[in-house]
């Protein structure tokens, strides 16, 4: 028996772009967050081709992306998405920066879940990011996990393969870049998924003209998400400091060059 | 926008417009389909073709593994079949014309060879396409969808180009087919000689279509022939062409002497006393070949203009960086070269010519979508009138023009005034609709491929320029350079500028044009009311003043009496056909701006900037304005006033006072003499006149032009605020952090 795969993924400004901090009407945003083209997050994205890849080789399994997102800039990224996996989207119309309470967002996710029609509880695997490229809390998927009452979790997972048996075998990442090995029974589970192994497929047409049949419908039906931030506030916002440490020396030998090299990585 | 909203502060660009600005301004936001297929070209083209532009690979005029390669992403991609319908297992249902011009500036963004490859496929085809029997079109459809194992047909498409130190030139076929083999009550069996210069696709292509001409009585004139290449005879290659120009895709030239049988000419043929007669003559396919496909390349060189505009800023801001003492937050940091205001005037007339170009390329290939089903109607109507061919069809149309002169009278006129019965009779009229449409893409094509490339490829060394000695570096962000070079075979490509000057000195000329081109004159003052910071008052004024100078060129002699309007005269015909292109180009602009003025309303992903977005964009239009203002009056004065004789310093031309008559009227009319000074010429009291070419030439007759004149200079006013605004724009719009390609 296959498995019924749900990805949660929301999208990203596309990460090439400058990230600007402001305080908007809302509290805090990313400038011009709506004009700069967005992306699917990076760590979900490889969560969603996983599983594309486990539902091709396991016969009857059936892959759900449910995304919550403001639709018109979800519909932008489907165009491309959508061509890499077949899926089915559940779209949720809502904030995707990472000013959004992680338990507020995971709520509506697993509410949608929950309102999937034909899923199979017995066959359910939950798949995400470890974290996200917005913020990086780390805590949405496992709030998603809790609330649809599944107790099987696995972070920064990157790699799964299941056993004769049917059983699950993860490879989740630990310190001094080693990989904790875990065995589950099987499913429902929940799997934060890291960078597994997958390259990202090509573009496929073909498969975006067959996603598309239910992905215009489903973006069109999208209903808003509420996820309010009441009662929280953002103390300070900044992007990730650029190091930039130029120094221009002159005439300097290669042999000094790279021995000045060594030393830095070195520490 | 209103003169009233101009007077409330002033939005300005925040980001660089993003594919949700582009699929409204070119009209494909609806289309979800083709916009998945772009974003399929784009990772393309922005990954393996951008990655092969870096590592050198357009640096060997032989086709590489690094090229060929680069054909198994594009058939994964949908490139390959993306002019095959759904019915043969393509994606797409069309409009073909838009779809292709769109994947075509899509991978041109990164380089235009990679874009050359793709279109020389559906070059090939498009010959099969626009006027082969439906036996041909269905069976190269289906084997370019598939060709039964695991791959698909590709082809190349064999014209001709002169063959250096053979004695053939451009105008002739350098092609021949003769009959080998003809047995009663069977198909005929042909010969096909073609030697080929030049041609794309050669390295891969299992098919060509070659043009060709008689070398047999027996074969009545020209035609296009397919030739496979496993059919017997010699199916050579040839030698790489060592163009420097879009190395990314195969050219070679090819000699091929096969023999096929004559089902392959293309459009059928019939036998006439013992004579084959091909349905079409070469002519008349690549007629109707060229005149869509031409327009795509056009707007290989828009894509590169528009692609420089991200490094070019990039380059500008960061000029300066990394040097001592320049710190974050000072305007040496975080401005660069952008406190110059000569480098941000420059890149808004590089984006501005972008713009334009794209403007109109889209336009012309959005028309051609409209135009083909039209056409096909048309040769349905003829026939069922009986016209099925040549004359009979040209008299047909020929009689069909005085309706839809009245058509566009009618359309002009309000609804309530209107015969509304008859309007509606000839807009159901398909001949008529079909004429109207053919007169404008006639026009629209040929512009769109000299402008675009032509001027372009100006523009793109302006672009380049701005990026310093970087700019003409390999390794410059955007290809910048390969771009120049390559715009400049772009301007060659598919017919020479020449060619395009010559069909538009014709096609412009037709009343069905010109009609249409004074209700567009109409169009540009109301838009010039709605929206006055367009500029659009400035364009309707340069087009009143072209219009105006055709036809006085059309109907007056130089001044040895020879007919300036005329077909060898290109020194008159040429010049006008360019500054027509500039005011098309404009146009088109300014109508994709308020398509995005009023449809980017409706996008909630739009919504924050859309104030800042249109306002750039109608400075942007204000600029174009003055400028292909500018460039018509310049071309239109020195036309008008160039083939007349300048007066010299004898009796007959010289309405001159002299001294001693200005200081004799001076006690009648006190200070005469420095007034006159000013407005006439004076003859000194010995004799010598001012030093000078001769008196001032006077321009008798020529009133209405230095009044349209004199207006046009006046509509410039606020242009060059228009571009202060635009310029202060570029310092302030948020770029990415790198660029997105090589990925």
């Amino acid at each position: 028996m296959g498995f019924h795969i749900v990805v949660c993924a929301g999208i990203v400004p596309d990460p090439l772009q400058t990230l600007e901090p402001i305080t908007g009407p809302q509290g805090p945003a990313l400038k011009n967050e709506m004009m700069l083209p967005a992306v699917l997050d990076p760590w979900a994205k490889h969560a969603l081709f996983e599983a594309a890849h486990l539902a091709a080789k396991t016969p009857d399994s059936k892959v759900w992306l449910v995304s919550m997102a403001p639709k018109t800039k979800l519909q932008q990224v489907m165009m491309s998405i959508a061509q890499k996996a077949s899926f089915e989207l559940v779209a949720l119309d809502g904030p995707a920066s990472g000013f959004t309470d992680s338990q507020a967002v995971a709520e509506a996710l697993a509410a949608a879940i929950n309102a999937i029609s034909g899923l199979d509880r017995k066959r359910l695997l939950v798949f995400g990011g470890w974290e996200s490229a917005s913020r990086g809390a780390g805590a949405t998927l496992q709030i998603v996990g809790e609330r649809l009452g599944i107790v099987e979790q696995f972070q920064g997972v990157d790699e799964l393969s299941v056993t004769a048996s049917g059983s699950l075998r993860i490879l989740e990442r630990v310190e001094g870049g080693m990989h904790q090995i875990s065995h589950c029974d099987g499913p429902p589970a929940v799997l934060g998924w890291a960078t597994g192994s997958l390259p990202e497929p090509p573009n496929n047409p073909q498969v975006g003209m067959a996603n598309m049949r239910t992905l215009m419908p489903a973006l069109q039906k999208a209903t808003a998400a509420g996820v309010a931030v009441d009662g929280k506030s953002f103390t300070s916002v900044e992007v990730p400091k650029q190091r930039r440490d130029t120094r221009i020396v002159k005439d300097a030998s290669t042999d000094d060059i790279a021995r000045e090299i060594m030393e830095w990585i070195k520490g | 926008m209103s003169a009233t909203m101009q007077d409330s502060p002033r939005a300005t660009l925040q980001t660089l417009p993003g594919d949700d600005v582009r699929q409204i301004m070119w009209r494909f936001a609806e289309r979800y389909d083709i916009q998945m297929l772009l974003q399929s070209v784009r990772e393309v083209a922005r990954g393996p073709v951008a990655r092969l532009v870096a590592e050198g690979g357009r640096n060997s005029h032989e086709w590489t593994e690094g090229k060929q390669a680069l054909i198994k992403h594009f058939d994964e991609a949908g490139i390959t079949t993306a002019a095959v319908g759904p019915e043969y297992g393509g994606i797409v249902s069309g409009p073909y014309n838009l779809l292709l011009s769109l994947i075509s500036f899509e991978l041109a963004w990164v380089d235009a060879g990679a874009a050359t490859g793709s279109l020389a496929g559906f070059l090939a085809f498009a010959p099969i396409n626009e006027r082969g029997t439906p036996e041909q079109v269905a069976e190269y459809t289906q084997r370019t969808a598939s060709d039964g194992k695991g791959g698909h047909l590709r082809g190349a498409f064999g014209l001709t180009e002169p063959l250096p130190y053979v004695g053939v030139e451009t105008g002739t076929l350098a092609g021949k087919v003769r009959i080998v083999e003809w047995r009663d009550g069977q198909e005929p069996l042909l010969h096909v000689d073609k030697r080929g210069r030049f041609i794309t696709n050669m390295d891969l292509a299992n098919y060509v279509t070659v043009a060709v001409d008689s070398d047999d009585e027996r074969i009545k004139g020209s035609c296009m022939i397919i030739v496979e290449e496993t059919d017997p005879g010699t199916f050579d290659r040839g030698v790489p062409t060592k163009k420097l120009a879009h190395q990314l895709s195969s050219t070679r030239d090819p000699v091929i002497s096969v023999k096929v049988p004559a089902s392959r000419i293309i459009g059928g043929y019939t036998i006439e006393n013992g004579v084959i007669v091909p349905n079409y003559s070469h002519g008349k396919i690549i007629e109707a070949v060229f005149k869509h496909t031409r327009v795509s390349v056009g707007l290989l060189t828009a894509a590169k203009l528009l692609s420089a505009i991200e490094p070019v800023i990039r380059y500008q801001r960061e000029r300066f960086r990394g040097r001592p003492g320049i710190d974050p937050g000072t305007p040496r940091h975080d401005l660069g070269l952008q406190q110059r205001e000569d480098v941000l005037h420059r890149l808004i007339d590089v984006w501005a010519t972008g713009e334009a170009a794209a403007s109109l390329g889209f336009a012309a290939a959005r028309l051609f979508d409209v135009l083909d089903p039209l056409e096909k109607d048309k040769e349905r109507a003829l026939s069922e009138q009986g016209a099925k061919g040549g004359l009979s069809q040209v008299k047909a149309l020929q009689g069909s023009e005085k309706r839809a002169l009245e058509f566009l009278a009618l359309r002009a006129q309000p609804e309530s005034e209107r015969d509304n019965a008859r309007f509606q009779e000839l807009e159901s009229d398909t001949i008529v609709q079909y004429l109207i449409t053919d007169a404008v893409g006639n026009v629209l094509c040929p512009a769109c491929k000299l402008w675009n490339t032509g001027y372009g490829a100006t523009m793109m060394r302006e672009a380049l320029s701005l990026m310093g000695g970087y700019g003409i570096t390999e390794d410059c962000p955007g290809f910048l350079a390969q771009k120049w070079m390559d715009a400049q075979l772009e301007a060659t490509y598919e017919g020479p500028e020449a060619v395009q000057r010559r069909q538009l000195s014709l096609s412009m000329t037709l009343d069905l044009f010109i009609e249409q081109y004074k209700q567009w004159i109409l169009e540009m003052r109301r838009i010039a009311f709605e929206r006055p910071g367009t500029g659009a008052c400035s364009l309707a004024s340069a087009m009143e003043l072209w219009l105006y100078t055709l036809n006085h060129l059309r109907k007056s002699t130089d001044d040895f009496g020879k007919k300036l309007y005329n077909t060898p005269r290109q020194g008159v015909t040429f010049p006008l056909a360019d500054a027509l292109c500039w005011l098309l180009a404009t146009r088109e602009l300014i109508s994709d701006v308020i398509e995005l003025e009023i449809k980017g309303a409706e996008n909630p992903a739009l919504a924050e900037g859309l104030p800042g977005l249109v306002a750039f964009y109608t400075d942007l239009c204000h600029v174009q304005c003055a400028r292909a203002a500018g460039e018509v009056g310049k071309v239109c004065a020195e036309l008008v006033y160039g083939y007349n004789r300048h007066p010299s310093w004898d009796r007959d031309s010289c309405a001159c006072y002299s001294a001693e008559e200005l200081e004799s009227l001076e006690s009648i009319v006190p200070g005469i003499t420095p007034v006159a000074s000013g407005l006439v010429d004076v003859i000194g009291p010995d004799g010598a006149a001012p030093c000078k070419a001769g008196p001032c030439a006077h321009a008798e007759g020529l009133q209405t032009f230095q009044r349209l004149r004199a207006k046009l200079d006046g509509c410039l006013t606020g242009a060059r605020l228009a571009k202060d605004r635009a310029a202060y724009a570029l310092t302030e719009v948020m770029i990415p952090e790198v660029l997105d390609y090589p990925r």
